[in-house]
Parts: C-alpha cells; sequence; structure tokens
C-alpha cells in the first residue's frame, strides 16, 4: 500500500474540501433527485411488484416458487419456452442474414435505385408488428388469395408465419444498424488488402467482417430481443403455437390469472435481460474503427455484383411493398377475396366507437414525444453532467428498459398502479399512464442517443460558464440544447412513431375511453373484422409517413434558422487583417 | 498600484495543496503565492500535478488538504462562480452556437448590467485584439488563433482579479503560437492582471512568465525569475527540463570547489553547489548547458580542459551541435552547441579530437543521492 502523504509527510484524507451548498447545487440535487424519483417509480417499483406478485398466489399468499413449479410442470405451457426461443432464434439468423446483404448491396455496390430500396425497407417502422402478419395470412391463410387461387394450404399459421411476419417486421431495424456499420469503413485498409494479393473471400473474412462485427452483434440483439418480446404477431398468425408473449397475454386477459402472468413475464425477463448483457460486454470492446484520416470506400463498378443486387433488394423490396399493398386493397375492398368491390366502409370502425382510438393515438404519441424527449434529455444531462455517487446507478437505470418486455412493464404497472387504496392508483386508466408505459418501454435509445450527443459536446463548457458566474442552468438552455436541437427532434421522432404502433406496452393499461388504435386494430382482428383491422393500420402508418414527412421538412427548416453556425466556410474567413 | 506592494496581500496563495486521485497523489502539499499583477507559469512534464493545481484555484476540482486564498480571503470553500477569475481552456470552449460578440458578452448577460453598456464592453475588448471586425461571425468561421483571443476576451469581459490560462497555445501552430505569445503578454501587462498559466512548453513559460514554478511528481522543484531558473536550476530535473543540459558523473575532489572527472581536476564555485560542500570521494553530478562549453583557442589556456572526440556533427541552422566522447569514459556523452561562423573557423570533422573547456561559473554540481 503506497503512503499517502504530503511532502512533509502529512497524511492526504480522504475526503475533499467542500465547496459551500450553493443555490446551483440544491438544483443539482433536485435534478438528480427528480430523475431518481422518476426511474424510481416507473422501473424499479414496478419490475420489484412483478417478481414480488410471481411469489403469491391469485389470494396473495406467500407459496414461494410453487407459480415457477406449476409453469415449467405444465408441458403446454412450459413449450411456450422452447416455441418462443425457437422462434425468435431463427427469425434472428434469417433477418440479420437478409439485412446484411440488403445493407451490402446499399453500400458496397453501384446499383442504381438505392434511394427508393432504402425508404422501402423503412416502411415496417411505421407499422404496428400485426400488419405484416395480416398480409400474410391474406395471402396464405385459409381464405387467402394464394390458397383459393392455387388449392394449396401452405399452413401458415404457428412457428412459419410468426417467422415470416417477424422478420418483414424487424428488418428495417436490423438494416438500419448494418447500414451504419458498413458506412463506417476505411478504403485504405481494402487496398492493403489487394496489395498483398489478397482474394476478394479473403478480403471478405479478414476486412469486411471483422469490421462490422460489432453491427452484426448489434443487429441480433436487437432482432432477438423484439421477437422474443413481440406479441401481435404470434398473437395473429401463430395459431396453436403459443409463445411466452402470448402465454402472458392468455393467463392475464383470457384467465385473469394474474400471478401466471407474473410468472412468466419473469420468466421471459431472462432471456431478454441476457441478450442485453451480452451486448453490453461485446459493445464495451468496441474501437473506432474510422478516424479523421481514413478514406470512404467508393465501390467500383461490377456488372455482376450490381446486377445481383439490384435483383435481390427488388425480390425483397416487392416483398415489404406487396404486404403494405395487400392490407391497403383489403382494407378497400367489400370482403378480401370474395368481393374485390371498391369501398370505404371498413373505415367507419363502428365496432371501436369510430376514430376515438386513432385521435387518443395520436394525443398520446404527442404527448410520449414531449415527455420522452425531456426525461431522455434532462436524464442523460443530469447523468452526464451532474456527476455525483448516483450516476453510475441512474445510468444502469435508464438503459435497463431496453430489455424490459413491453407487455411485462404493462402488467407491471398493473401491480403498481391498480391499488385501491393507494394515491398511485389515480394514475390507472388514464392516458397519462399509457404516455408513461411508452416512455419508460423506448427510454433506453433516447437516452443513448441524448447521452452521445452530450458526450459530442466540450466538457469545459460548464466550467467556463461557472468561471463566468452564469449558473448552469442557463448554459444549459442558451448552449446545451441549441447545439442538440437535432438530436432533439430526432428523439422525439422517434418516440412518436414508436408510441403510435406499438401494442405490447399498452395492452393491458388501456381502459374504456383510452383505446389506442394499435390496441383496437388487435381488438377488430379478434372479433374477426380483420377488413376494419386492415383499415385502421393503414390510417396508422399514413398518420406515420405524414409526422415522418413534415419532421423531414421541419428539420431543413431547423438545421437552416438553429445550426446556422455549422456552416463552416459559408462566409470566407477574412485573410488580410488590419 | 498606488499601494506598497508589502501592504498588499497576495493575489492568490495555496498553503500546503494536496490532492489524490484514489492511491494516486497528484499534489503534495504544493505552497506558493502570487503578487498582484504577476504572471506566473506552471511548468512540467504531463503528469506533473500543475493542470490540477489550476483547476483546484478555480474551484473546478476540490483538494484534500490545504487552502486557496484569493487577495488575503481564504475561498477554499467557494464554488468556483463566487471566485471571481476569468479561464481559458486549452479547447477555447466557445459556444459555437453563438456569434463572437455574444461570446464574449456570455459572462455579463447575467449581471445588471444594460445591453448597451455589455455592447461597449465587447467592443472594446474585441478592439483590444485587434478582432472587431468579426463580432457577428461564428467560432467555426475563424482562425484557431482567433478563436483563442475571442476566448481570451470573454474571460476578460466581466473584469476579473485574475486570469487562468491552461495551455492556451498547445492547440495552435508554431507561428501562431509565437505571435500570441507576445499578444498574451502584452495584454496582461497593459490590463496588469493577475496571471497564473499552465504550459508544458519551457521556451513559452522562459519567454512569457515573471516567475516560473517548475513542478514534478506533485511537487514544486523550484521557483523563480525565468533567468534564475535557467541559469541556477536547483536540481537535476530543473535543469533536463528547462534547456539543454549535460550531465558528467564525477567525484568530489580533496579540495573544496574541485571535482575528478575521469583523469581530469575539474574547479567549480562552490556558490554553484547545492548545499553543504561535499566529502573528498562522495558521487557527484556535474552539470553544464551545450552553449556554455568553450571550443576553438579560447579552450586552449582555459582552466577545466578536457580533450574530446568528435562523433557526430548535426547542422542545426544558426548554430551545430557536435557530440562528443570524453575519451577513457566511453559512455560519458557531451553535446556542445557552436555558432555556424565558429564552427566554421575550427576546421574540424566527425572523428576529430577537439580540446574544449567547463566554464567553472557554468558548472552546476548536485550531489548523488540528495
Amino acid at each position: 500500500m503506497a503512503v499517502v502523504a504530503t511532502e512533509a509527510g502529512a497524511p492526504i484524507p480522504e475526503r475533499v474540501v467542500r465547496h459551500r451548498f450553493g443555490r446551483e447545487d440544491a438544483v443539482r440535487w433536485a435534478l438528480v433527485a427528480g430523475f431518481a424519483l422518476v426511474l424510481y417509480f416507473f422501473i424499479v417499483l414496478p419490475m420489484g411488484k412483478i417478481m414480488w406478485r410471481s411469489l403469491l398466489d391469485n389470494d396473495g399468499r406467500w407459496i414461494g416458487l410453487a407459480n415457477y413449479a406449476r409453469y415449467f410442470g405444465t408441458p403446454a405451457i412450459a413449450a411456450s419456452i422452447t416455441n418462443s426461443l425457437f422462434v425468435a432464434l431463427l427469425s434472428m439468423a434469417l433477418t440479420v442474414g437478409l439485412a446484411f446483404l440488403y445493407a451490402y448491396a446499399l453500400t458496397r455496390t453501384q446499383m442504381p435505385g438505392k434511394g427508393v430500396f432504402r425508404v422501402v425497407a423503412m416502411l415496417p417502422i411505421f407499422a404496428p408488428s400485426l400488419v405484416q402478419a395480416f398480409a400474410f395470412v391474406y395471402v396464405f391463410g385459409n381464405n387467402g388469395i394464394f390458397t383459393r387461387a392455387t388449392g394449396w394450404n401452405v399452413g401458415i399459421y404457428g412457428a412459419k408465419g410468426i417467422v415470416l411476419a417477424e422478420v418483414f417486421y424487424c428488418f428495417p431495424h436490423a438494416l438500419l444498424i448494418l447500414i451504419a456499420a458498413l458506412s463506417a469503413t476505411d478504403a485504405r485498409l481494402y487496398d492493403a488488402a489487394r496489395t498483398l494479393g489478397a482474394s476478394n473471400l479473403k478480403t471478405f473474412l479478414t476486412v469486411t467482417l471483422p469490421g462490422v462485427k460489432f453491427g452484426l452483434v448489434s443487429a441480433c440483439f436487437v432482432v432477438f430481443t423484439t421477437v422474443i418480446t413481440d406479441f401481435g404477431a404470434p398473437k395473429v398468425i401463430g395459431g396453436k403455437f403459443s409463445v411466452m408473449a402470448t402465454e402472458i397475454y392468455n393467463q392475464v386477459s383470457g384467465q385473469q390469472n394474474f400471478t401466471m402472468g407474473a410468472t412468466v413475464s419473469v420468466v421471459l425477463l431472462i432471456p431478454a435481460v441476457l441478450a442485453f448483457v451480452v451486448d453490453r460486454i461485446v459493445q464495451r470492446r468496441q474501437y473506432a474503427l474510422v478516424t479523421a484520416a481514413s478514406r470512404p470506400l467508393v465501390p467500383a463498378p461490377s456488372r455482376l455484383a450490381d446486377g445481383a443486387a439490384l435483383g435481390y433488394c427488388a425480390a425483397i423490396a416487392a416483398v415489404i411493398a406487396g404486404i403494405y399493398l395487400v392490407i391497403l386493397i383489403a382494407s378497400l375492398v367489400h370482403r378480401w377475396p370474395y368481393n374485390m368491390g371498391l369501398t370505404l366502409k371498413h373505415y367507419a370502425f363502428d365496432t371501436v366507437g369510430g376514430y376515438t382510438p386513432l385521435w387518443n393515438s395520436v394525443y398520446v404519441s404527442l404527448w410520449t414525444a414531449v415527455v420522452g424527449t425531456v426525461l431522455t434529455f434532462g436524464g442523460a444531462y443530469v447523468v452526464e453532467k451532474c456527476r455525483t455517487l448516483a450516476s453510475g446507478p441512474l445510468y444502469l437505470l435508464s438503459i435497463l428498459p431496453v430489455s424490459i418486455p413491453g407487455m411485462v412493464l404493462g402488467l407491471a404497472y398493473i401491480f403498481t398502479f391498480n391499488a385501491p387504496d393507494s394515491l398511485l392508483n389515480r394514475f390507472y386508466a388514464t392516458l397519462a399512464i399509457l404516455v408513461v408505459s411508452n416512455v419508460i418501454h423506448y427510454f433506453t435509445v433516447g437516452f443513448l442517443t441524448a447521452t452521445a450527443s452530450l458526450k459530442q459536446m466540450d466538457a469545459e463548457f460548464e466550467n467556463v460558464s461557472a468561471s463566468l458566474g452564469v449558473p448552469f442552468y442557463r448554459t444549459f438552455w442558451r448552449v446545451t440544447v441549441p447545439i442538440a436541437l437535432p438530436t432533439i427532434v430526432a428523439i422525439s421522432m422517434y418516440f412518436f412513431l414508436n408510441a403510435m404502433v406499438t401494442l405490447s406496452a399498452v395492452v393491458f393499461l388501456v381502459a374504456p375511453g383510452t383505446e389506442l388504435a394499435a390496441v383496437a386494430v388487435l381488438l377488430m382482428d379478434d372479433a374477426g373484422d380483420t377488413a376494419q383491422a386492415a383499415a385502421m393500420s393503414v390510417l396508422i402508418i399514413g398518420i406515420g409517413l405524414a409526422v415522418r414527412l413534415l419532421y423531414w421538412i421541419a428539420m431543413k427548416g431547423v438545421t437552416r434558422r438553429t445550426q446556422a453556425w455549422t456552416q463552416v466556410g459559408a462566409l470566407p474567413a477574412s485573410g488580410g487583417q488590419p | 498600484m498606488m499601494e506598497s506592494a508589502a501592504t498588499r496581500p497576495a493575489a492568490v496563495a495555496l498553503e500546503g495543496i494536496a490532492k489524490r486521485f484514489g492511491v494516486f497523489i497528484a499534489l503534495r502539499g504544493v505552497s506558493l503565492s502570487v503578487e498582484p499583477g504577476e504572471f506566473v507559469c506552471f511548468l512540467g512534464p504531463s503528469g506533473c500535478g500543475k493542470t490540477t493545481l489550476l483547476r483546484i484555484i478555480a474551484g473546478l476540482e476540490r483538494q484534500n488538504a490545504g487552502a486557496v486564498m484569493m487577495a488575503g480571503r481564504d475561498v477554499s470553500s467557494l464554488p468556483p462562480s463566487e471566485r471571481n477569475y476569468g479561464i481559458v481552456f486549452q479547447s477555447y470552449a466557445l459556444f459555437p452556437n453563438l456569434t463572437v460578440a455574444r461570446n464574449v458578452g456570455y459572462g455579463l448577460e447575467t449581471r445588471k448590467v444594460g445591453r448597451a453598456a455589455i455592447d461597449a464592453r465587447v467592443d472594446e475588448l474585441l478592439t483590444l485584439v485587434g478582432l472587431r471586425h468579426h463580432r457577428d461571425k461564428y467560432p467555426a468561421q475563424l482562425s484557431g488563433g482567433e478563436q483563442q483571443r475571442i476566448a481570451l476576451c470573454r474571460a476578460l469581459a466581466p473584469s476579473p482579479a485574475l486570469l487562468l490560462l491552461d495551455e492556451p497555445l498547445s492547440a495552435l501552430d508554431a507561428r501562431v503560437r509565437q505571435s500570441l505569445r507576445h499578444e498574451i503578454r502584452a495584454l496582461q501587462r497593459r490590463l496588469g492582471i493577475t496571471t497564473i498559466m499552465v504550459t508544458h512548453d519551457q521556451e513559452e513559460a522562459l519567454a512569457m512568465a515573471d516567475r516560473i514554478v517548475v513542478m514534478n511528481h506533485g511537487v514544486v522543484e523550484q521557483v523563480g525569475p525565468p533567468v534564475e531558473v535557467y541559469t541556477r536550476p536547483r536540481s537535476p530535473f530543473v535543469a533536463r527540463f528547462v534547456g539543454q543540459m549535460n550531465f558528467l558523473a564525477a567525484t568530489a575532489g580533496a579540495r573544496p570547489g574541485t571535482a575528478r572527472l575521469g583523469g581530469a581536476e575539474i574547479s567549480y564555485l562552490p556558490a554553484q553547489a547545492d548545499g553543504a560542500e561535499a566529502a573528498p570521494g562522495e558521487a557527484l553530478t556535474l552539470a553544464i548547458r551545450p552553449e556554455e562549453i568553450v571550443v576553438g583557442p579560447a579552450a586552449q589556456t582555459a582552466p577545466n580542459r578536457l580533450v574530446t572526440r568528435i562523433r557526430s556533427v548535426q547542422f542545426l541552422g544558426s548554430f551545430t551541435r557536435l557530440v562528443l566522447t570524453v575519451p577513457g569514459d566511453g559512455d560519458t556523452v557531451l553535446e556542445c552547441d557552436v555558432a555556424a561562423n565558429a564552427f566554421a573557423e575550427l576546421g574540424v570533422k566527425e572523428g576529430d579530437e577537439l580540446p574544449l573547456a567547463l566554464r567553472s561559473d557554468a558548472l552546476r554540481v548536485f550531489r548523488v543521492g540528495r
């Protein structure tokens, strides 16, 4: 043990000389405490409740692990675990494989039409997970157009259908990650490989693959987690094939067996959290591939490669576009596939009370965007800039929600907020709880995006302000927020779009008067009104696309007005000084 | 300026500042004082604690022990915003979304100062550094040196009592750095503002400071005016870090003020030795700067003569550096700087013998192990 002492031999104490506690410190601590309280009430407390509940019976008596024993002991229910893993792993392999080729074609070839392929591939982001499943049912189902035309029933209900629907649902998420990974490369590495006489295959294996391995792991993580926690597609197309997410839904909504729902939820947490931990460990070893000296890779034109890429992307894009075309047509005809005459009658939504769910959805999504952006950006600022002992735990709690399945979060909120003799109960069955549930469900991505943009800013901004006697919150408002505005708008966009399409986080929390569009889609499908379900899906997608377009236009304006300072070189730097 | 310096308290006084990060000790009890209007440089290699010390003065880092006094007042428990200083960071940390004028006026906007007064102060400062015509530009539209001066204006705008500069020139290229040295120094003189600058560049410290604080491993090695630090380094570390220095292993001679170097007896001025006289036979280190070695005709008759052999000759423009070996002691290498024209007069080349003399008034003597 080194001697910790001054030159004169006096020991140096471990604690530091404290500064006087001032007004700014009070504000800082209030922010930290406020953020901690939010995370406590909406993450820690609910997750604690659901775990506790899985150890009780339906009358609230302690029964230890008996629920788990019953779960694993009932073959019909236990099968949902292996089913879930099977579907998730298969979808993961297929999606990442297909998306990798698509991303490779977009970034490493000279094929034409890249812009169109990019836009089409992003379509699934605007749709609830049920929509892909609807389309496959419309085509390959018992009354599907393909089945009727050929007389061949491919047996789409079950694992086959779930995997197909999930692959196209997750495709854009994996694609975005892989495009980013494949774009971050250095042409000099490829030049070096060529001068050393490496074959194309060898270059691919030794340069390309190692360069994108972190992206591949990330994509696998995202797809695996999305599929294993998704409930929309299995509900619509799963038939008798039971997965954990539908099992939770059946236990809670079907049998009112909340404790078994809690038990399956806790079990479902395990693979999700495990995937999350693996991803964090792998990503920690990531290093920068692109430096200031890097040269971007410009793919060389090649007839064969470009042609193959074009064919492949056209095929994938055709399937994706086909899915949405089928949904659009099905919503506009009398009775798919028997009477294909055009009508708008399915847009009346008589079974779910008209357009209320849709407007509720827009309202909730807008609030989710506002609250989510304030909370993630504010939270990231608190964790990054108000360094305290709480920073570490707060950071961990903030990135945890990505591994909490939406249904588990929803069920946990029931246990927490549907407590008749508690103040928290006021919150139950309101639109507010839907907003909070969405915010927490999508918290991690917003938080990490905000953190990344804060880390890019000069760490001395706050110190300069302090030396000038300007309180940190003023600098936050005058400098930090304006610089981060593009990020802030992007985060709010992310929250809005996801809140429009999510089903799992809200399905247990909607109540009479607070129905949402995605839930209405589920209910109408359940009631056999598939055409109305398709019509509602079309409107959800339409609103998403419209908002995305508005965002794009607004962003151009925002960038022009508030980011004028980034236009370096717009004015010539004055040469001749007096 | 009318008060006598003796009655005024030090602008900054540090009393036993100690700082640790876990078991790593950044500062081992540093005490020093900075007089009003003085320009002081903290000089040392990276990791010596100089930046930590500056940040403790600024209140951006909290010391584990010791006190920071400003103008006689203990500010140890005050947050940065109440310490009344301006600071310029290595990165400048200019706010990229605000114009030059708004950056400079940033610290005035929260005070109860009118818009017109702010504008006047901003213009005054920008005029002072010759950048008034840039007032409506954004930082990214300016060169590094211009950004640096804007950061300086911003720090000075609220008229602080103290200016702190954290490696302010190290991000600039050599030519700009040279001219800014003079500009900052002139501005500091003109405003009479007490200034502390952190740097690892000894040339910068020598050129700018009234006094240099040389630091190493969290300890102050020497404090003094540049000339004193250069000519009378108090430790081998200071000798090596500030300027070029040759070190020669020797033993103390029988008579005071002498040392044995190989077969030769070398005499030195006792005032150049650090502390008490060494006992005969005790190991010593002799140190001499390359430009203080006498060669050519003057060396023939001077005391402390040595005959060396030229190992290599490096042409460095205005002077030539000779790398010499001392015969009989193959490990000892001496570097000797000779003005270009003087070297031509010597008429020697690599491999030749070269007699030289170690000026006794230029020799520094350190006792080994002290």
